[in-house]
């Protein structure tokens, strides 16, 4: 599904602070997988995001999302691919328009953006059940202001309008770092509500180790821009927190 | 009454203006100075070709034409060159300097005697004011239908929260161009009505005007503060309007017509500020209350 394929990555190549982020990176995702990242600052974990959904381009390497190169495909063609909800919840949804106008721009994501009406009264109906799966409330508010939402709620419609047409690979950035420990359960139970889909493959990025195991089926650390650790099946049930965490320190 | 309606008249000339910059300012949250360039720009086209014999209505078409092309070279320098709004705009106003005494040739052309839109009725006052609404109130509704089509609605959420509208497959430069050249043609529109209802183009006609759209809207807002997007449209229109019942107060009162520029400046800062004002208050109230 995801391929990765000797990707490098040189932040101000052939200066005095140059930086080497990725030298030779390769990692393939299968259909379905739900993969954890985990690691330190500057590990690279947001760089590979960033490659992967386009707003910054590798120096060499590839990158396939279901055998399409997309690796200079700019950000928004390739975002049909892509599903993405970033660390800042202010970032997912434009704040003065309201949630169905929100959502309504989520469902044209394959869409053309011609004269057609915006909202589409047909998926009114759809956006209110979808809606109530998060159990929020928000199904009765179609005409609220996103902005005048809560971070969490704000971060759950987000999460929402990144899976509304599935994508192939949904991108999760520290989704959760930015919220209150109530709403941080929240998302990560819709996050596992949502990535049980067979067709979509996951990226989580997090800081917290517990979290990295025990959700998705696989996890990377990732350490100076190699993949330090790669865990799945027996391996990883086989892991615990404070091993992880050894290994993370050394 | 005759004042009344002529005082109207200007409001509803100004408010074409106002819209325009609406969309730039506010939708697209995006300080434009191309707006002063652009509606000399449609004055000076539309003078040029009423002078020609050309037919008015289709003069104010052409001339809306010319101010999206300025709309569209702001924008290329803003997205595809990669250079700040502000900048963007600030050059692309000053090549029109040039360009628009290359249009009419010298620096202002007069349309003494020439037919105008303005000349449906006998009486000029009621006929500046009609022509002036129907226009007024036809270009408010085309934008309010546009903005709530999927392509409006990515302008809007462009203005709004660009990256998000990356995420989603969104081409936001084309959504800033597209948006550039609909508020220039909007001023260079209102440029033509400018220069028909005062009977010439100038080339000095624009200056100062970015300010005047700036007051109308947020007197506009500080008037109707409702959400339903028509709303905030007939504000920004209405606000226009009372602006100029303002300055036609406070002329009556004495005040140096010379003067006005920087009472309409000292509006909208005020204005502007007012928000941002009104919160310090209040948390200093709140803390003083703790």
């Amino acid at each position: 599904m995801l391929r990765i394929k000797n990707l490098s990555k040189i932040f101000h190549k052939d200066q005095p602070d140059e930086k080497i982020i990725f030298k030779s990176l390769n990692l393939h995702i299968q259909k379905g997988e739900f993969v954890t990242v985990i690691g330190g600052n500057g590990a690279g974990k947001s760089t590979l995001m960033n490659l992967i959904s386009g707003s910054m381009f590798p120096d060499e390497g590839e990158i396939y999302i279901d055998n399409t190169d997309v690796t200079f495909m700019p950000e928004h063609k390739r975002a049909k691919f892509i599903g993405r909800v970033f660390q800042d919840p202010l970032k997912g949804t434009a704040p003065n328009l309201t949630i169905e106008e929100n959502l309504s721009l989520a469902m044209l994501r394959n869409a053309r953006r011609d004269l057609a009406f915006g909202i589409n009264k047909e998926n009114l109906a759809f956006f209110k059940d979808e809606l109530s799966k998060l159990n929020l409330g928000l199904e009765n508010r179609l005409t609220t202001k996103v902005g005048l939402l809560s971070g969490g709620q704000r971060q759950a419609v987000t999460l929402l309008m990144a899976t509304l047409i599935k994508p192939k690979v949904l991108l999760l950035d520290e989704h959760t770092a930015a919220l209150d420990p109530k709403s941080r359960d929240k998302i990560l139970e819709l996050t596992d509500k949502i990535t049980k889909d067979e067709e979509m493959s996951t990226l989580m990025i997090t800081h917290n180790i517990e979290n990295a195991l025990s959700f998705g089926s696989r996890t990377i650390m990732l350490k100076h821009g190699e993949i330090a650790l790669d865990l799945k099946d027996n391996d990883r049930a086989q892991m615990d927190q404070h091993k992880l965490q050894d290994n993370f320190n050394f | 009454m005759g004042v009344l309606i002529s005082t109207c008249a200007q409001g509803l000339i100004y408010a074409v203006l106002a819209l325009g910059l609406f969309i730039t300012f506010r939708i697209l949250n995006f300080a434009d100075m191309t707006a002063e360039g652009s509606l000399t720009l449609g004055g000076s086209v539309c003078a040029v070709l009423i002078s020609n014999e050309v037919n008015p209505a289709l003069s104010i078409l052409i001339a809306a034409l010319t101010g999206s092309l300025a709309g569209l070279i702001t924008g290329i320098l803003h997205t595809k060159l990669k250079i700040q709004a502000i900048l963007s705009g600030i050059l692309t106003m000053i090549a029109l300097y040039s360009i628009n005494i290359r249009i009419m040739g010298k620096a202002n052309v007069s349309l003494l005697g020439k037919n105008t839109v303005f000349k449906i009725f006998k009486d000029n006052q009621i006929s500046n004011f009609v022509v002036g609404f129907v226009i007024c109130v036809v270009l408010l509704e085309i934008l309010n239908l546009f903005f709530k089509t999927r392509l409006g609605l990515a302008i809007r959420a462009t203005g709004d929260n660009e990256q998000m509208m990356r995420a989603q497959g969104a081409n936001t430069d084309f959504k800033k161009i597209l948006a550039l050249m609909i508020s220039n043609s909007m001023c260079a529109i209102s440029g033509t009505l400018i220069s028909q209802s005062q009977g010439y183009a100038d080339i000095n006609m624009g200056t100062g005007t970015i300010v005047i759209a700036l007051a109308s809207i947020v007197i506009g807002e500080a008037v109707i503060r409702k959400n339903l997007f028509l709303y905030k449209l007939i504000a920004v229109a209405l606000g226009a309007i009372t602006y100029r019942f303002i300055i036609f107060f406070v002329l009556n009162l004495g005040m140096n017509p010379s003067d006005l520029k920087l009472f309409t400046a000292i509006v909208a800062a005020i204005l502007l500020a007012l928000p941002n004002v009104q919160k310090v208050i209040q948390r200093s109230v709140k803390s003083v209350k703790n």
